[in-house]
């Protein structure tokens, strides 16, 4: 059933305060998940349990949240993404904005990718179609 | 002592549901710091029942293949006091389970009143934690393994 952006945000804003414990004027489009809401490895298995339950989708893993990019030698050097990984990353995650982070792709700025406003793109494209 | 708080397992219904029992006894040390005049159940071990209950069955679910840790407590509401000749129960329902993390909801009662809602996460611990060596399975052995056998034994019957 399709949803509006504010619809779909609201809910992921819901979602973020159960699973963070952070209060709802804290969870804005622009919050990163790790930086500003505190969120570890464990708190983002739980954001997509959550999800899956409140949109009624499937999130298949590492769809949401990339994972084995960083361990892969063709796509790290120098504690930078290469092209490549940068191309790689772009593709498992078009509902990221890279306009911040390929300026300097330094893998440690790799969490600023993950924002709210990115899980609310993900949950619209899930739902919408 | 044995780092042990519950009892006995009354139900188990694999990979869904599982009821354990605590009796809180004024024989238990640590009541008598906590406190001397008033002694009441710490509220951390009964979030710690709850984690054994629900990590039983979490681990069950995998045929105890991985150590199941506590990684996470996302809630754990409490309305009410528990003291010595109170009877808890621990009732832990698998809300999620995933290959690498699984998540319960629990429901405390004492005396077979409602007095707590815990909800948490199990994760499987690795060989290596943290660059922690952990010695291959550490949880599930002695009396865990004796609580939850007879159940297993009558559904293979």
């Amino acid at each position: 059933m399709p949803m509006s952006e504010q619809e779909v945000f609201e809910k992921v804003q819901e979602t973020l305060v159960e699973a963070l414990g952070v209060d709802d004027d804290e969870v804005t489009p622009e919050a990163t998940l790790t930086g500003d809401l505190g969120a570890e490895s464990i708190d983002f298995l739980d954001i997509v349990f959550r999800l899956e339950k409140t949109f009624d989708i499937k999130i298949p893993r590492g769809e949401l949240f990339p994972d084995n990019i960083l361990n892969n030698p063709e796509f790290v050097s120098d504690g930078k993404l290469t092209d490549a990984g940068l191309t790689q990353l772009k593709e498992r995650m078009p509902h990221a904005d890279f306009s911040d982070f390929e300026q300097d792709p330094d893998i440690n700025k790799m969490a600023e990718l993950f924002k709210v406003q990115t899980i609310v793109n993900y949950a619209m494209g899930k739902v919408n179609g | 002592m044995r780092w042990i708080w519950i009892d006995r397992i009354e139900e188990f219904e694999p990979r869904h549901r599982a009821l354990a029992v605590k009796n809180v006894s004024l024989a238990e040390e640590h009541l008598h710091d906590h406190w001397s005049a008033y002694p009441v159940m710490p509220t951390s071990l009964m979030i710690e029942g709850m984690a054994q209950t629900g990590g039983i069955l979490v681990g069950q679910a995998c045929d105890f293949a991985h150590d199941v840790v506590l990684a996470k407590i996302t809630r754990a509401d409490f309305s009410d006091i528990v003291v010595p000749g109170d009877q808890l129960t621990y009732e832990a329902v698998i809300e999620n389970l995933a290959d690498e993390a699984a998540s319960i909801k629990g429901t405390v009662r004492k005396n077979g009143q409602v007095i707590g809602e815990i909800t948490m996460m199990f994760s499987h611990a690795n060989n290596s934690l943290a660059g922690l060596e952990l010695p291959e399975g550490f949880v599930f052995t002695g009396s865990f393994q004796r609580m939850v056998e007879p159940f297993l034994e009558q559904s293979n019957d």
